[in-house]
Order: structure tokens, then C-alpha cells, then sequence
């Protein structure tokens, strides 16, 4: 579904990903870990189309379909999602109506008509109720004011509403108390299926505790140093990175 | 002849028509020598700067007004709110239209100043209020005091708290030559009592009309005002606002001004603060486009100590059009633990619009907090990167961010129906159609 070949990246001139490789198939979970500054969340925003990196070198092929040019918007109507790691607020705009916005929109794109307000309102319900989420929140405006764990909470119920093939979670974990952390990881869980993908970004071992690894890559300095299974991760959990550092 | 000329010439044509032994009399008398000798301001006056009057009084206006004006329910129901209960003043070309309007004199007056100018009953009313709070040195005021005759007036007594808001609303036919307008509207809000007031001033045909309001609001002890202005005119018609609130003590108003349409609209809006422990709110969304021109100019003048005033304006600024916001925050030297607040957000959506903004603050307290800020801008770039994942193409999103930063505004309006009209206003404005809740 998602392959990374020798992805070079840089932004404002300074290299940060320099050949990354990386496979991921239908109904696989993989997991990056890495030390700070190592690249994970530049991955993250690459892979989403953000505009500020630039992609030097490399391609990022999508089901099959090169989509380096694409804009971020375009990357999400393939179906690719990414949980933020910082979620912006939005004043002004309701959960609700955002959520409406962006789901007509890649209906849009498909050549789909709107969804009726209805149907809306039920996936919205059931959604909301998987992550356990009360609908005075959903017409709360977008992010604003919400505790780091509603922003990932709210993050995780956006990507049930969007049902996308390919979900990168950039340290979802980060913040959440570990009931929180179990409820968002429960959520991630009852979305994963045979026919989508999910890209864990994380600094603990603890969120694959509840989102299991089939495989672990560790990034330093721009590229993939390790991949193993998710043992890897209780390794690392134990005994940190500089056994890598070593390695290299 | 020079309209300023023909102004001061109608003055006599005008006295025709009106009670001359009626107290206020003296006081147009007055207001008319004061403006004969400051005339209209230019932009060497340093508070019209960035606003020009020229074009607008370069024009000939029809002064007496239409007294048969044609006019029925269906022509204006769609500027007014109809879904709640309301109490309504209604205004055709200047004229009290009683058949449109539904006043009352039960427990409270909501009614006109002609009836109040002429019915003993209020003699003592008039003369303790009328003309009070509003300052020699502004001509256009002036302008107005000069030619008092008709508009709102609203006296809420001790303690009464009307559940209904009142709606003020003045229409411009357009027929025939344009109109010269100038209501005078008095609102008297007594110990512990309450109001909601939305104003609107509506142009039905295109006639380049010019408005020049005036609205007196005196806020006793312990009362609380809600005032909403909204002004969103034909591209044709033009606005010059003046609003003069007095608080006492433990009082507090807010006013929220929209401002959507209309060629030049000048909103001159001043609070003066006569006791401890006040609120002032002003709150003000614009949203233009085309060659308009909205300036909102504010004044909060603390004056005793422990008061709060909050400022909070908006723009969002498309093709050629034109804010500017210039908010003086005065604090006198006794006004200790004044906590004053004054923040402009501006989004420039062209290259050809354009803000100028000012913040005045003149501080004589050495006990006192205020802020201001002022951002003249494009849309936040994580914010729209963050809608775009999520599958929102760039012009939708740019739409959104807007809408969310326009209707963060309404978070404060606390009529419903209100809010919703514009909430609509807005997302048609903008071009986005949300309204989806739950």
C-alpha cells in the first residue's frame, strides 16, 4: 500500500530525511521509533504533503501511484490520514461541521454526492461513542481549549469518520493519561482491518502495548537503522538507542 | 450652494415643523451655530485621518422628508427578525410608521422621541437626559442635535427586565432624490433594569442615501445593556454612526457592531464611565468587499477606578475595500485598577484591500492594566495545512478559516435567532454553507 524509496527530504536547506525505505502492506501495522530530531515526524508530515518539506530525492508510491506531487488534500482523498501530533485549533468551526466539510469534500472528489444529514449524524454518534466522546464536544469549536487528550481523542475519531486506507499516528500517545491512551488505542484498533494500514510514530514501547507492531523500524539521522518485530521496541524501551549508534 | 450652506439655510424651513418652546430647542440652536463654525471634519482632523466625508457632502440630499412613503409589511419583513417575539420601531424615510411597528407603554416606554418631545409626562425625562453625554466638539453630533426631531425612544424603570428585545429600524425608500437622515435615538436603561436593542438602517432602492444617526444610551446603577448594530447596507448607501453611552455604577453594556455592507460607514462609538466597578464591551465584525469603507472608531474613557472595558474587533477585507479601526482607550488619572482590553484581527483577503489600524492609548493611572494588539494578516499556514489533510482543497479551507475566524464573534450574541441570521450572513459572505449541528 505505501512504499518509501530513498526519500530525501529538507527543509529551510537543512537535510533531515536522507533515504528512507519503508513497506507497508494491507492490514500490517508498523511502528517508527527514533531518538528526538531523528526524522519521525518530518516522515509524518512528508507522507501528508505538507508543503514547507521539500523531497530532494526519492519517491513515495501510493497503492502503486507515485504521489510526491501531490497536494495534501489530494493525499487524502487517496486515503491517507494523519493524526497530529500538535492538532491546530480552529476557532469558529465546530467539530462537527469540519468533520461535515471534510468528508463532502473527498465525496467530492470521488464524484460522490453529499452525505445526507442524516447518515452524518449517525456515523458521527457512532463514531463519537467508540471513543467515548459526549456530542457536547462536538459542537465545540475545533480544538480550541480542548485537553491534550481531546485533541487525540478527536484526532482518532476524525480518522474513523474518514476511513482511510493509510493512518499515521504522529505520537498519539503523547499526553494521554493511560486510560486515555487505552481508549485511543482501542479506537485505532476496532478501525484496523485487512484492508487499511496504520504507521505508528511513538517514543514508548507502552502504546504498542495496545496498538501491536507486525513490524518495528527505528530512524536515526534521516534513515531506517533497524527493523525487526515488536520485541524491538521492548529492546529499546530497556536499553535506549546507543547500541544502534554503535552499530552504525 | 454648498450642502453645508443648504443646512444651515433648511434650519428655518425646519423650525416650520417643530415645537419651538419645547426645551430642547435651545440646544438645536446651539448645536447648529457649532457646526456652522466647525462645518464638517476633513482629513486634517486627526480622528478622520484615514476616512473621507468629501464625495459623500459633495452631493445634494433631499432634507424634508417623504411623508407618504408606499411602503407594506413585505417589503422590509426580511430585514427584521420574525421568529421571536419582539417589540419593533419602525422608521419610513425618517417618518414613525406605527402600522410596521409595535411599541408599548406598559410598564415601560418603547416608543418615539416625538411623542416623548411633546407629552408633558416626560418633560422632566428630557431635560435631565437629552443631550447630556454628548460632546460640543463633534460636529456631526452636532450636526444631529441641530436637527432633532424623531427616533427611538426607550425608557426601561427600576428593576424591569423586559424579556423581548426591541429592534430599531430605520428605512430609506430611495424614491425620488436621495435622502439626508438623521434620527435621534435616547435609550434610558434605570436601576437594575435590562435591555436588548438590535438597529439596523436599510435602503430598499438604491438611491445614494446618507444616514447620520445619533444614539444616547444612559445605563443606570447596576444595569445591563445588549446593543447590536447591524449595518448591512446597499453598496450605495452610506452610514455615519454616533454612539454615546454613559454608565454608572455596576453597569454593563456591550455592543456588538456587524458590518457588512453599505458604500462609507462611520462608526463613532464612545463609552464614559461615571462610577466603579463597570464593563464596556465592544465587539465588532466587518466583512467587505467592492470599493467599501467601513471605520469604526472608538473611545473608552475611564474615568473612575475598578472598571473593565473590552475591545474586540474583526475584519476581513476582499477586492478593494477599505477598515480602518482607530480605538482611543483614555484613563484618567483617578481610574485606578482599570483592566482595558483592546484587540484588532485583521485578514486582507486581495492585494488591493487595505487596514489602517490605530490603537490610542492615553493612560494617566500609574495602577492600571491594558493591552492592545493589532494583526494585519493572512490565514494561519499550519491551520490550512491541517484542513487540507483532512481532504478540504486550499480555496475551501482558505473559506473555512475565515468563516471560523469572522463567527468566533458571535461566541458573545445571546439572542438565538439572531445569532443564526448572522451566522447565515456570514457563511454567505464567505461563501461556505455549514450550519450543520447537532
Amino acid at each position: 500500500m505505501l512504499e518509501i524509496d530513498n526519500l530525501h527530504c529538507k527543509i529551510d536547506d537543512k537535510s533531515i530525511l536522507k533515504g528512507i525505505n519503508l513497506k507497508i502492506k494491507k492490514g500490517e501495522i508498523h511502528a517508527i521509533m527514533g531518538p528526538n530530531g531523528s526524522g519521525k515526524s518530518t516522515l509524518a508530515n512528508v507522507i501528508s504533503g505538507h508543503e514547507d518539506y521539500q523531497v530532494t530525492k526519492g519517491s513515495i508510491y501510493f497503492d502503486d501511484k507515485e504521489i510526491n506531487d501531490l497536494s495534501a488534500d489530494e493525499r487524502a482523498h487517496e486515503g491517507v490520514f494523519m493524526s497530529f501530533q500538535y492538532p491546530v485549533e480552529i476557532p469558529g468551526v465546530t467539530v462537527t461541521n469540519f468533520i461535515k466539510t471534510a468528508i463532502n469534500e473527498t465525496r467530492k472528489s470521488k464524484g460522490l454526492d453529499d452525505m445526507s444529514s442524516s447518515e452524518m449524524l449517525k456515523k458521527i454518534r457512532e463514531k463519537a461513542n467508540l471513543l467515548d466522546m459526549d456530542s457536547n464536544f462536538l459542537s465545540r469549536s475545533l480544538n480550541e481549549g480542548f485537553s491534550g487528550g481531546e485533541k487525540k481523542r478527536n484526532e482518532i475519531f476524525q480518522m474513523a469518520m474518514m476511513e482511510p486506507k493509510l493512518a499515521v499516528l504522529d505520537e498519539t500517545d503523547s499526553g494521554l493519561d493511560i486510560d486515555a491512551l487505552k481508549i485511543v488505542a482501542n479506537g485505532v484498533m476496532k478501525c484496523s482491518n485487512d484492508e487499511n494500514a496504520v504507521l505508528v510514530i511513538t517514543h514508548y514501547q507502552r502504546l504498542l502495548d495496545y496498538i501491536v507492531p507486525d513490524k518495528v523500524h527505528v530512524i536515526m539521522d534521516g534513515k531506517v537503522v533497524k527493523s525487526g518485530n515488536k520485541d524491538l521496541a521492548k529492546k529499546i524501551e530497556v536499553v535506549g538507542y546507543d547500541w544502534l549508534k554503535k552499530s552504525k | 450652494m454648498s450642502f453645508q450652506d443648504k443646512l444651515l439655510d433648511s434650519f428655518i424651513a425646519f423650525e416650520q415643523e417643530i415645537d419651538l418652546q419645547s426645551p430642547i430647542h435651545v440646544y438645536r440652536k446651539n448645536a447648529l451655530k457649532r457646526f456652522e463654525n466647525k462645518g464638517f471634519p476633513t482629513k486634517k482632523d486627526e480622528q478622520w485621518k484615514y476616512t473621507s466625508l468629501k464625495s459623500i457632502i459633495q452631493r445634494d440630499y433631499n432634507l424634508s422628508v417623504n411623508r407618504n412613503p408606499n411602503i407594506e409589511l413585505k417589503d422590509i419583513k426580511k430585514y427584521s427578525i420574525n421568529d421571536i417575539d419582539s417589540f419593533k420601531i419602525v422608521f419610513v424615510d425618517g417618518v414613525f410608521n406605527p402600522f410596521l411597528s409595535n411599541t408599548t407603554h406598559d410598564g415601560m416606554d418603547i416608543c418615539v422621541l416625538s411623542a416623548a418631545l411633546s407629552k408633558s409626562k416626560y418633560k422632566k425625562t428630557i431635560s435631565k437626559y437629552f443631550n447630556k453625554i454628548v460632546p460640543d466638539d463633534e460636529s456631526l453630533a452636532s450636526l444631529n442635535t441641530s436637527y432633532t426631531q424623531e427616533g427611538a425612544y426607550i425608557y426601561i424603570p427600576k428593576s424591569v427586565l423586559p424579556e423581548d428585545p426591541v429592534q430599531i429600524l430605520h428605512f430609506s425608500t430611495g424614491k425620488n432624490k436621495p435622502l439626508w437622515l438623521q434620527p435621534r435615538n435616547i435609550i434610558i436603561v434605570e436601576e437594575n433594569a435590562r435591555v436588548e436593542i438590535i438597529e439596523r438602517h436599510q435602503s430598499l432602492k438604491s438611491h445614494t442615501g446618507l444616514t447620520n444617526s445619533l444614539t444616547e444610551i444612559y445605563a443606570e446603577k447596576n444595569s445591563f445593556i445588549d446593543y447590536y448594530k447591524i449595518q448591512n447596507d446597499l453598496e450605495s448607501s452610506n452610514l455615519i454612526d454616533n454612539t454615546f453611552i454613559d454608565q454608572k455604577r455596576d453597569s454593563n453594556v456591550r455592543v456588538h457592531t456587524f458590518s457588512f455592507g453599505g458604500k462609507l460607514t462611520r462608526n463613532n462609538l464612545n463609552f464614559y464611565h461615571k462610577g466603579e466597578n463597570i464593563q464596556s464591551t465592544l465587539k465588532g465584525l466587518t466583512i467587505l468587499e467592492g470599493d467599501q469603507h467601513v471605520d469604526h472608531n472608538t473611545l473608552v474613557n475611564h474615568a473612575q477606578p475598578n472598571c473593565e472595558s473590552h475591545q474586540d474587533y474583526k475584519g476581513i477585507f476582499s477586492e478593494r475595500s477599505v477598515g480602518v479601526f482607530n480605538g482611543k482607550i483614555l484613563v484618567d488619572q483617578i481610574a485606578q485598577k482599570t483592566n482595558a482590553f483592546q484587540q484588532n484581527n485583521n485578514i486582507l483577503i486581495d492585494n488591493k484591500a487595505k487596514v489602517n489600524s490605530k490603537p490610542q492609548l492615553e493612560i494617566f493611572a500609574d495602577d492600571v492594566k491594558c493591552s492592545h494588539g493589532c494583526t494585519i494578516g493572512q490565514l494561519n499556514k499550519e491551520a490550512l495545512f491541517y484542513l487540507k489533510s483532512r481532504g478540504i482543497p486550499e480555496k475551501e479551507a482558505i473559506a473555512l478559516l475565515t468563516y471560523g475566524f469572522a463567527n468566533n464573534v458571535l461566541k458573545s450574541v445571546n439572542i438565538p435567532s439572531l445569532k443564526k441570521r448572522i451566522n447565515s450572513l456570514i457563511s454567505k459572505k464567505l461563501g461556505v454553507s455549514l450550519g450543520f449541528d447537532l
